[in-house]
């Protein structure tokens, strides 16, 4: 290795290192201006058309948005769910061709309190943002995570479907027609269940009128939080618990408001980092609906995660490339140490494996796609003991085997 | 004010457990190790009464330990088994002729037979050897490869039942952590398995009864008990991948103790999709050995080994399997692909 007179016998291959004065690979005309991955060097058209159409190739491969549906948009203020938000635009828009055809809605949860910030800090953010909502035209809607205390125990059981789950052998085509079907019969018929229950729960959370926030909320309910966010010792469990119940009201907006589709913005990085926290958290079992694209848990509601093929690298390219403002909005474990949670820990870990490394996120993002995405079988009356009561997700967990399995074989000393 | 033992509340406590952060006594400490191994392996079933089984013993901590529970649990509870010490010699100077010494010591101690396999008399050629041509990334895939081969060899000279090996619950951590990391879903389905699967030809099954049980306590266990073991590291390893994954599991144990436990239940109930292609088991084509492709693995390492090609065993090599049967010469391209990169 040391040697001086060490011959390198053209065994090595002379790969050129990739330079930005390249032509873009696409349509070999124009100068490349970034680089994604190992070489693909695009030009600026066609890093957008690229971009774009991921997007729709995602949606319209994975078909479960039917056209009319009202589908709700969770932005957290990031750059993938504001990308994600500016993707949906885009699709909606007029001059699209073969333009999208669903109806949005935003939802954006306000969780200054857990995390500490004060009001003026969480206003200020909230009026950035309502800025960035107005301007797409979508009713909006924003919730402050101390509304939680008000949720009503619905949260915690999988809604049967409004329409009823097709089976899958039905195609796209007819699956469409049939969601158009059981609409107009809920409307002609006014389905006086369905509309009874969904009054019952619009009366019981606090009034939300589209399009303007909530009611202001009182130090009280702030207080309550800080004290629940308190009780919790471990940043690690904190996180896990801000984001069931970021889940939770999510999920109770989308129900109230009548949105039976929910997009969230997990980039793909994201993803990767998701689940190897999952795993060393010991969610196992659930990781196919944590990380799949969609997650049928909730019955009612299907979760979607269309931008998570996108690497975080594309995306911040595209937000600055083409100006899409995004809002930095401080979390729990902002400025916190590499080992101060696993979710910080595991996403230091992926980050730095991925420099040496450069196929790890893609890698990790291929086999979360084999994992089993089948969701549990819809009879609910035999299956209710059988799901957990906070993640809704199939128990991993056999009462009979409870001390080998869930203290692992631990003796208690 | 002296810490007691939180179980039998009378001694002073000596160490804090790493598995539960109860601070133990020694005796109790002991008991609570052994019963847990009891346990894993009554629960499991892993042995029947009179079967001979063979332990695979390195020198090292873990398989002193294994040896040495396995023999103080065969008398206690009468498990009825004959017990031998299998040994590997992968020929690494200065770690394994070091490590096969306690080998010696250990039968000694524990009065069990001994039986020594190596690398040179198995496939003529040691480890040494072997990295000089591979060079230091991916020799521990021929290590790994050769010694499971040389294990289940031994094991039908010496005619047992079962192999049992001192993986502890860290090494599995470590597998599923890295099985994850490199997309490997077939072996990820496998790695928490805690034997292998009994049937088919010349396959001795294999089982792992330390599967639960942490490093740190392996080791605290062999220092209280004053066990003789080899404690440095094969000289290789700093460059394997796997030290990516060791590196994360130990920092997840020092946020969350009980990560370990949580990335094996993890690993356990991991569902995969239908429809993914998944290895199928056959036999090699020119040992007879157990093998999803048409050529064992060891075989092929071997041949690009004999051949001057190291790289054949690394990366996909499916289609030269054909060629390599039929004694066909490979391509200039395929040659030089397949040479070492010389630094």
């Amino acid at each position: 290795m040391c040697q001086v007179d060490e011959e390198y016998n053209g065994q090595l291959e002379h790969r050129g290192a990739p330079r930005v004065s390249k032509k873009c690979v696409k349509c070999k005309e124009n100068t490349a201006v970034l680089i994604i991955r190992a070489g693909d060097a695009f030009c600026r058209g066609c890093f957008k058309d690229y971009f774009i159409h991921k997007f729709r190739a995602m949606l319209g491969k994975n078909r479960v948005i039917f056209p009319g549906e009202k589908v709700l948009l969770a932005v957290s203020g990031g750059p993938a769910s504001i990308s994600m938000l500016s993707q949906v635009q885009e699709g909606l828009s007029r001059d699209a061709p073969k333009k999208l055809r669903f109806v949005p809605g935003i939802i954006y949860i306000d969780d200054g309190g857990a995390s500490g910030q004060s009001m003026e800090e969480r206003k200020r953010a909230v009026a950035q943002l309502e800025s960035v909502f107005r301007a797409t035209n979508y009713h909006y809607h924003i919730v402050h995570l101390e509304q939680v205390s008000s949720l009503p125990s619905s949260v915690l059981e999988a809604g049967s479907s409004a329409t009823e789950k097709p089976e899958t052998g039905l195609s796209y085509k007819a699956a469409v027609d049939h969601f158009i079907q059981t609409r107009k019969n809920q409307n002609q018929h006014s389905d006086l269940s369905v509309e009874n229950g969904q009054s019952h729960l619009s009366s019981l959370s606090m009034q939300e009128v589209q399009n303007e926030v909530t009611s202001p909320i009182t130090p009280e309910h702030t207080q309550a939080l800080q004290r629940l966010f308190a009780s919790v010792r471990t940043l690690t469990a904190k996180e896990d618990l801000l984001h069931t119940l970021r889940q939770h009201l999510i999920l109770h907006t989308a129900r109230t408001q009548g949105y039976t589709k929910v997009m969230m913005g997990d980039s793909c990085s994201r993803l990767a980092i998701k689940l190897l926290s999952n795993i060393s958290l010991g969610r196992g079992a659930s990781l196919a609906m944590d990380t799949g694209f969609s997650d049928p848990r909730y019955g009612d509601v299907v979760i979607v995660r269309p931008m998570r093929d996108y690497s975080s690298k594309e995306i911040a390219y595209y937000n600055r490339m083409f100006d899409i403002p995004s809002v930095f909005i401080p979390g729990l474990d902002t400025k916190a140490q590499d080992k101060a949670s696993i979710q910080r820990l595991t996403e230091s870990f992926v980050t730095k494996l991925q420099t040496d490394f450069p196929s790890t996120v893609s890698t990790i993002y291929r086999t979360s796609e084999k994992l089993h995405t089948a969701c549990p079988p819809q009879n609910t009356n035999t299956q209710l003991s059988a799901k957990c009561l906070l993640c809704v997700c199939a128990l991993d967990t056999k009462l009979g085997d409870c001390i080998f399995h869930l203290n692992c074989n631990t003796l208690i000393t | 004010m002296p810490v007691l033992c939180s179980s039998c509340a009378e001694k002073r406590a000596v160490l804090k457990r790493p598995k539960t952060a109860h601070s133990l006594c020694k005796e109790c400490f002991f008991w609570a190790f052994e019963e847990e191994v009891h346990q894993t392996i009554v629960s499991a079933q892993l042995f029947k009464h009179g079967e001979t089984v063979g332990i695979g013993a390195s020198g090292g901590k873990d398989s002193t330990v294994l040896a040495h529970v396995m023999k103080v649990l065969n008398e206690r509870y009468n498990y009825g088994l004959k017990l031998l010490l299998l040994s590997v010699d992968e020929g690494i100077t200065g770690y394994r002729d070091d490590s096969l010494e306690t080998v010696k010591r250990n039968q000694q101690q524990y009065e069990l037979p001994l039986k020594i396999v190596s690398y040179e008399e198995l496939y003529g050629w040691t480890m040494d050897a072997i990295v000089k041509q591979v060079g230091l990334k991916n020799n521990c895939t021929f290590c790994g490869v050769f010694r499971r081969q040389a294990l289940d060899r031994g094991a039908m000279m010496l005619k047992v039942d079962k192999i049992c090996t001192g993986h502890n619950a860290d090494d599995v951590a470590e597998t599923v952590l890295m099985n994850v990391l490199r997309g490997d879903i077939a072996r990820l389905r496998r790695c928490t398995a805690i034997s292998t699967a009994s049937e088919g030809e010349g396959v001795v099954p294999r089982c792992k009864p330390l599967k639960y049980a942490y490093e740190k306590e392996i080791v605290l266990y062999a220092y209280f008990k004053k066990l003789d073991y080899f404690s440095t590291e094969c000289i290789y390893s700093p460059n394997a991948y796997r030290g990516h994954a060791r590196t994360f599991l130990k920092d997840l144990e020092a946020v969350r103790p009980s990560a370990i436990m949580d990335v094996i239940h993890s690993g356990e109930n991991l569902s995969v999709r239908e429809g993914v292609k998944m290895p199928v088991q056959g036999t090699c084509g020119r040992c007879g050995y157990i093998s999803s492709q048409a050529l064992c693995k060891s075989c092929v390492l071997l041949e690009g080994l004999n051949r001057g090609l190291p790289r054949l065993g690394i990366g996909k090599h499916h289609r030269l399997h054909e060629k390599i049967l039929s004694q066909q010469p490979l391509t200039q391209v395929e040659e030089r692909k397949l040479k070492a990169v010389n630094f």
